[in-house]
This record gives C-alpha cells, structure tokens and sequence, in this order.
C-alpha cells in the first residue's frame, strides 16, 4: 500500500486503535490493581472433574494474587502494542479475545481465592443455560435469513414452554409436552407469517404485539386455570439426564456437552443442520437469495413468498422447542414469563453473531456463561451486591460482543415486504 | 429462435405504452430498438419476459404462440434479460448467482440420502461458469464475490446467467449506459460472438454511434407505434429523424465562454471511499462563472466521491472548498444547496429522486420550505402542482399528470424530473454527474441547451461525464481526472486521441509501478 492511500484513513484508525489499546490497558490494570494487588493471598482451586467421574482430573490451583498481576502485565503490554502496532483485524481480535479471557481468569482467581470452584459445572451450567437462547437465535436465523424479520422469539419461547409445561403434565408424557411446546411455537410464528407476508403489517411492531400476546395469554391462563389446577395442570416431569455412552466419560467435554438432557442433544443437532443446510445446500443458498434480493429469486423461479412461510413457520417450531426446554427440561413448573427476555436476548445473539448459526451460539455461549458465573459467585459468596450480579449476563454480553464483532449487515432485505407487481 | 412480437398493446390505466407493436427478431440478429424516453421500449421488453402480461397480441417463438405469465415462463421458452438495475444477489459470489435457481447438487453413488438434500456442487458450478466464459470471451472469476465487481463485469455476470439458462434471445435495455467506452467495446465483441453461436440479441440503446456498430436491424418506436424499420447503415440524421420525428442538431451553438469571477475554489481536497481507501486525492481545480468545466476521465477515479464531497454528503479529509466565496468545507448539504449549488447526481434513482413520491414533490424537494412552494409552515399544493405543470411542458416530461409517482415514468423521463428542478432555479454553481445518461437524443440538445443557458447566465458550471461526446458538446476546459487527481488540462480542441491517452496513461502506469 502506498503512503497516500494511508492518508486519508489515518485520522480515523489511529483514534481506533488508541481507544482499543486504552481498553485493553485498562482491562490489564483492573486485573492487576482490583484482583490482584488488593486481592486475597492464597490458592484459588479450579475443579476439574465431577464428583464420581470415571476419568479424573487432578483440580488446578492458581496462586489468587499472582495470577490477576501477571495476566494484567500481559494486558498491558498487549495494549501498548496494540496503539503502536498497526496489527491485521484477525490480530486485533485475538489481542482483545486474550485480554476479556486474562480479566476472566483474574476475575475467577480473585473470586475463588481460598475456595474451590467447580470450573467444570460452571461450563455445564453454561452449556445448559444458553440452550433456550441459542434455539431462540436459531429460530431467528431461519426467519431473517429469509428476510422477516423476527422479534416474536421472545413470545414464541413463552408460549412453548406453557403449553409444554401444561401438555406434559396433562398427559404424563414428556415427549408430548416436547412436541406441542415446538407446536405452539410454529402457530405463533404462522400468525407473524400471516401478518407480516400476506397483510404487509410492519415487522417489528407485530413482532412486539405478539409478544404482549403470549405474555397477556400466558399470564391470564395461568393465573386463572394452571393456580387452581397446579397438580394436573402444572407439575409435569422433567427430562432426565441420559449420559452419552464412552463420549460421555471424556474429561471436561464429556460432562459438559455429553451428559445433559434430551434438549441439549437436540439444540446442537439443529445447530449443525441449519448451519450446514444454510450455507452448503440448495434449499440454504435459495432461502439467502430470498432473504438478500427477492426480485432477482424470483426471476429465476424462486417462490419467494412460499419460501418464507416455510421458513418463519420452521423457526417458530425451532423457538418452541426452546420454550419446552425452560419447562420440561428444566425447572419443570411454569411460571409467569419464565422466558424472562431470553427471546430478545436470542436476537442480540443473532445479530451479534451476524446471522449466522455458529456465530449466534457463539455469542449465546457468552451470555449462559455469564448467567451461571452469576449463579455460582452468589453460592461462593463475593462482595458483590447480588442485584449487580443479576445483571452480569446482559451486560458481559453486549460488552464481550461489542469487543469482539465488528460491523454486521444484515441480510439487505430483512423486515422488507415483498409484493408482487 | 425465431421470434415473433404481433399486435403487442400494453396499457397503464388510460395510457397506451404499447399499441399494436409487431417485432421479427431472426436468429442470429442483432436487433437495436430505438425511440425516445417514454416511447415504450423498456415495457415491450418486459412484456415479452414475462414481468408484463399484454391486454393483446401474441408472442410468437417458431410459429408457435406462447404466453408468459412471470419470468420463469420467458426463461424457460429461451428469453433472457439483463436489466438496467442487475438482478444479482450482491453478497453472492459470481457462480451461486449465475446457478441460482438451476443449482448443480452433489449426487453420491453410494449415498443416495446425500443426494436428495440437495448438497450444492460448488465445484460443477465454478466449472459451468469457466466453460461459459470461455467459450463466448466473457471474462469472469467465478468466485469473486458480485459486490466487489465494477459494473461492466456485473453485466458479464447476468449475460452468463442468461446463457447458463440456455437463452437463445437475449434483451439488453440501455446496456451501455453505466458502461465505460472500453467495457463497452468488450460488450459488442460478446454480442458479436453470441450472435456468431447464432443466439440473438434484442438491445435498446440512446446512442446512434452504437447502433451503427452493432446492430443488423433497426427498428424505431415513437409513442408506443413502430414508426420505422431501417437499416443500420442509416445515417445519424436519418435515425434521429425517425426517432424525435423532426430534425434534431446533435451538437449544440455555444459562444465563447466569458470567464467571470471564481465561484467554486477546490483546493487539496481529500475524500474516502467507502472502503477506506483514498477515492480523490490532493484535488485542486477553480471554476469561474460563465464557464463550464468537463471532468472527463474513466468512471470509478473519484468523479462521484468528488460530487458527493462538494454537496456535503461525504467528509472531506483534508483539503478546502470555496463556493461563491464562503468556505464550505463540511458544510452540511442544506448549506451548500443555499450557496446555490444546483447538483444532478449519478444515480437517479437513490439519489435523485423519491420514487414514491408524485413528480410535483420531488419537483419541490430542494425548494418546498420557500416561496413560493410554502407559507408559513403550509405547504402551497396549487403552487406545486401549477409550477410542475409548466416544468414538465418545458422539460418535455413525458407523463399524464404532476400527480402520479416518479417511479412509473420512464428512465429518461426521471432523469428529465431532475433537471428541471435543479435547472429551472437560478444558481451559481451547477455540478451535474452523467446530466444526460439515458435521455435520447432529442433531449440531450435540450439539456445541453439550458445547460449552456446557465453559464451564459452566470452561473460556473462543473459538468463529470464519461461520456467524451457530451464533454465535447460542453465544456469550455477540459480536465482529465485520474486516480483522483487532475492530471491535465486541456482546451476543448485537444484532440480525441490526446484525451484519451491522458485518461488511460495513468491506468497504464500503476500495473508497472506494481511490478517494479
Ligand atoms: N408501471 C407503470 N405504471 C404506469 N405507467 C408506466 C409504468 N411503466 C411505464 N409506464 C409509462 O409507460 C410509458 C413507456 O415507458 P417505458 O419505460 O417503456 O419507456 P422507454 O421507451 O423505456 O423510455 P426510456 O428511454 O426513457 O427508458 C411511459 O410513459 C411511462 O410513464
Ligand atoms: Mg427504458
């Protein structure tokens, strides 16, 4: 490249790379100062294993203080490097990968200083949490890579893990309750699909209407009907645990992705697929074409409008399994928005992921973790106020994400109506 | 293919856009469709693939009649269509656009499951294109991405969709007008070769020169009738004749340029391009009233960075721009538009105009918060519709009312909506960009007329062109961009040659430069 091209975008770049730099810096001097000079002496003990694992691994113990001030140099001198170095964005995102994951590590060591934190259920828990969010992404992934835009997860969740919940208990049958929650979801998504492709309504207003919809209906039938008959109504089982045989006894991954429940199997199963029919299929490269130009799809013979049905339809059955998941596959019992924003975290996660499957588990997987750190430091016991850690989730996820992704587009005519001349 | 176009009528509520229009398209013929803006050409062509249904007449392919209900049906009969806006999916690369829709999939012997999903065959796709590409000269990379394409090779791409769809007529509506004169060289070497493989072409164009290059046959619409079928060798005068219906001068009078005071100062202007490279480059130019200034140079070396920066609506990184004066650099558009700026920009349709807007308002769009378009906070809606009313009789706009949407009329005509608006104000400085792309040439000796008009009035002209017939016809100094940069001025004598070397010579440096 020639001086001259470097020119004009200089002014720019070097503001970005010294605002990159200072945060990396500042990450760095928060892990020395905060978790390590005015953190605790002692050991900090990472469990390795589960209690009763076939293969065990010995636990980690990191030095509480030592580790925060070491890994804060490193962030340091990352950032010095980064504001002096003109680094490759592949680069860029590794320096700041590494500083989020040496602040993590500080952050564990100050927080686990003289105790023993099960590194392994942590990952477990998060493995678990993101499953609703993750198929939520998915579900919104099928809708807008066609181009309708989805912000109905949220009530596609809700009402999944009512009827699901209410189903299962009815009927004593698990898969039943799985089946109808996944059903519930692809009616509320037939109605979007209604709404937004046959009457042209706009996209995201419905979308908020039809949450305000599940929320409303959820919430009046069970405060009418699942109170007075919470024993028939509202107490279904809970899906056991069914451990993958041999993968199941692999350390650390086997606990974590080999030995949960029916949905987690699912949740990976449907990620792989529409990953892998969006991008290497017929069907994935059509619906894209759609979701991206749908006068040219339909020029080459493309049903456009058929195409998005399909996929709007396909997702809301893909959220509804997410909602049967909150239920039936965790705590059993419904209770009034259990969903609890987990649809429009869903959305973030998609979008953070630039709408695309691996990238939206990507960032759902941040999210669940933050959710169970959250979780496991009220149980250790930290200084900090536990409303702040209820927030730990939402706000890691915008600012890992915001860190690490730069700038997404989404597919051009996502939310655009599509009407025959 | 032979075909056959009889009694062809097309309305739009009371307007006949096509009325009784017969067309013989032999094959192997190259088949020019001529006409003013409006006359029907682009709704003839889009009845016969299928995006129109005609209220009568027949499509007639072989001697057999058929009808097309939607583009699939024209593509699958053999017709194939390249639109002035691509229909390519940008984010697409080369091979998944030309194979969309007719995807080659992956059959596996010994999975047959594997088959049925429909795994895309990448590998059979790249090769289709080469072949394609290949065997009709139309140079491609099969896997670059469409976004990142110049315009010319984006056309490539959809003439190879169309072949890849086995298309043995081929519709090309204004082809030329977005293209550079090299990339249109290279198109009429791959009509000549596909009319050699004996595939025929039906292609509307504006420019005579054209016409007399490629085409067998020649056939003029006016109002919706064919008025004529001539052949190519035609002379320019004939063909003008039969298209506008009366003589038409192809090169305006224009005195002697009287040089007044500077009203635009360009100095060391910096601006970007949207992909953070340097778009123009330490530019430095004056323009004085009563004169017009051609930038000539290839499209794609800042002309439209450069437009966009002067008008505020892209930062200049270093640099100053004075107008009429005032130092303007960064100013906001609305500033600028106050200074009397007049602007025609490059691309009508997302920067010219609201397409759903009736032609009244996007007459007033700069002008609506003045008088005497508005009182008060009241917009004047008789104001608006009697001042659009004498605009459009007097920029031959051809329409039913001021109160129907732009995008209904035709791509000449919404071009024409532009100009009068920014021509009709008093200004002192007019920048327009491609004034008369897509306008026929009737039209053209119109807008070169009032364009010559404004200068006599005052006004600095700053006129960006690739087009060296319409620099010619204007500018009283020609500078010849590059890379961002002016690399030479010229009076208006220099010769044709001359200018075109300047334009090249620098296209010509920077492969050596790399190399060395
Ligand atoms: N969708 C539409 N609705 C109403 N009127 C239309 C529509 N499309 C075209 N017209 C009208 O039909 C007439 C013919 O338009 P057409 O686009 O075929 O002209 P054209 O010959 O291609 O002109 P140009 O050279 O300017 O592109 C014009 O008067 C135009 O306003
Ligand atoms: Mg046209």
């Amino acid at each position: 490249m020639t001086a001259a091209t470097l020119i004009p975008t200089g002014r720019r770049t070097v503001d970005r790379q010294l605002a990159a730099g200072v945060t990396l810096a500042l990450l760095g001097v928060m892990d020395l100062a905060l978790f390590g000079l005015a953190g605790h002496t002692g050991t900090a003990k990472f469990g390795m294993s589960l209690a009763g694992a076939s293969v065990h691994v010995p636990d980690l113990s990191l030095p509480a203080r030592g580790t925060p001030i070491v890994a804060g140099a490193i962030s340091i001198v990352l950032g010095a490097l980064r504001i002096r170095l003109d680094l490759s964005p592949a680069l860029r995102r590794t320096t700041m990968g590494a500083a989020i994951g040496l602040f993590l590590v500080s952050f564990l060591c100050w927080a686990a200083a003289g105790q023993t934190l099960s590194l392994v259920g942590l990952l477990q828990s998060t493995a678990t949490r993101s499953i609703p969010i993750v198929l939520g992404a998915l579900a919104g992934c099928l809708c807008e890579r066609a181009g309708v835009i989805n912000i109905a997860i949220e009530g596609q969740l809700l009402l999944g893990a009512f009827v699901a919940a209410v189903a299962a208990s009815a009927t004593g049958n698990l898969w039943v309750g799985l089946l109808t929650g996944s059903l519930a979801g692809g009616l509320l998504a037939a109605m979007l699909a209604a709404f937004a492709i046959a009457f042209v309504v706009d996209q995201v207003v419905l979308g908020v209407v039809l949450n305000v919809f599940a929320s409303g209906l959820t919430g009046y039938l069970y405060d009418r009907i699942l109170v007075t008959y919470q024993r028939t109504l509202n107490q279904p089982p809970v899906f056991r645990n069914w451990k993958v045989p041999v993968l199941g006894d692999i350390p650390i991954i086997g606990p974590v992705f080999f030995d949960s429940n029916v949905f987690l199997y699912l949740t990976y199963g449907a990620l792989f697929l529409v990953q892998a029919f969006l991008f290497h299929t017929r069907w994935g490269l059509r619906v894209r074409a759609v979701g991206e130009h749908p006068v040219a799809a339909e020029t080459v013979g493309i049903r456009v409008l058929a195409t998005r049905y399909r996929n709007v339809i396909l997702g809301g059955l893909v959220a509804g399994l997410g909602g049967a998941y909150l239920t039936i596959g965790s705590v059993g019992a419904f209770g009034k928005d259990i969903s609890s924003g987990k649809g429009y975290i869903a959305l973030a996660a998609l979008i953070f992921g630039r709408w695309t499957p691996l990238g939206a588990v990507g960032a759902a997987l941040v999210f669940g973790f933050a959710d169970a750190l959250q979780n496991v430091l009220s149980i250790l016991g930290t200084p900090i106020p536990s409303d702040v850690l209820l927030m730990l989730p939402y706000a890691a996820t915008i600012l890992v994400v915001a860190g690490l992704v730069g700038k997404v587009r989404a597919p051009a005519a996502d939310g655009r109506p599509y009407v025959k001349s | 293919m032979h075909l056959e176009l009889r009694g062809i009528t097309k309305r739009f509520g009371s307007l006949v856009a096509n009325d009784h229009i017969d067309l013989d398209v032999e094959p192997g013929q190259i088949h020019a469709l001529l006409g003013e803006n409006g006359a029907g050409k682009s709704t003839l062509m889009n009845v016969l693939y299928g995006l129109y249904e005609p209220d009568e007449g027949q499509i007639v392919i072989d001697g057999k009649p058929v009808s097309f209900a939607n583009p699939k049906d024209a593509i699958a009969a053999g017709i194939g269509m390249v639109h002035q806006h691509f229909m390519l999916v940008p984010v697409f690369t080369v091979a998944e656009n030309v194979t969309l829709g007719i995807e080659p999939v992956r059959s596996l012997p010994h999975l047959r499951v594997a088959g049925r999903l429909g795994l895309l065959d990448r590998r059979r796709a790249r090769r289709e294109v080469k072949e394609l590409s290949a065997r009709y000269n139309l140079d491609v990379d099969p896997d670059a991405v469409v976004e990142h394409l110049p315009v010319g090779t984006q056309q490539r791409v959809e003439i190879i969709k169309s072949l890849a769809r086995q298309a043995e007529v081929l519709i090309l509506d204004e082809p030329t007008a977005v293209l550079t004169p090299g990339e249109t060289d290279e198109l009429f070497a791959i009509l000549k070769s596909l009319q050699a493989s004996g595939r025929s072409v039906v292609f509307i164009t504006h420019k005579l020169r054209e016409v007399q290059a490629v085409a067998d046959q020649v056939t003029v619409i006016r109002q919706g009738k064919v008025v004529e079928h001539l052949a190519p060798t035609a002379t320019d005068a004939q063909l003008a004749a039969a298209m506008v219906g009366r003589e038409v001068r192809l090169r305006v009078e224009k005195g002697p340029a009287a040089p007044g005071e500077v009203v635009l100062a360009i100095s060391g202007l910096t601006v970007a391009d949207d992909l953070g490279g340097t778009a123009v480059n330490d530019f430095s130019l004056e323009v004085r009233r009563g004169e017009i200034v051609g930038i000539a140079g290839v499209q794609g070396n800042g002309q439209t960075e450069l437009c966009e920066s002067l008008l505020g609506l892209r930062p200049a990184l270093a640099g100053t721009v004075t107008i009429a004066g005032d130092d303007l650099t960064g100013a906001d558009t609305r500033t600028v538009l106050r200074a009397g700026v007049g602007y025609v920009p490059e691309d009508r349709q997302d920067d010219g105009l609201v397409g759903d807007f009736t032609i009244a308002e996007n007459l007033a769009l700069d002008v609506y918060d003045q008088a005497p378009y508005s009182r008060g906070p009241a917009l004047r809606l008789d104001a608006l519709r009697d001042i659009a009313a004498r605009q459009i009789a007097e920029f031959d706009v051809r329409t039913r009312s001021s109160e129907v949407p732009v995008r209904t009329l035709s791509g000449g005509n919404q071009q024409k909506v532009i100009l009068a608006r920014e021509l009709s104000r008093p200004v002192n400085l007019l920048v327009a960009s491609q004034p008369t792309r897509g306008l026929d040439i009737g039209s053209i000796e119109f807008v070169h007329k009032r364009i010559v008009a404004a200068r006599d009035g005052g006004a600095g002209v700053l006129i960006v062109s690739s087009e060296l017939d319409e620099i010619y016809a204007l500018a009283d100094r020609i500078a010849v961009m590059s890379d961002g940069r002016i690399i030479g001025i010229r009076p208006p004598t220099v010769s044709r040659e001359e200018l075109g070397l300047l334009m090249s010579g620098a296209h010509r440096d920077a492969p050596a430069e790399a190399a060395s």
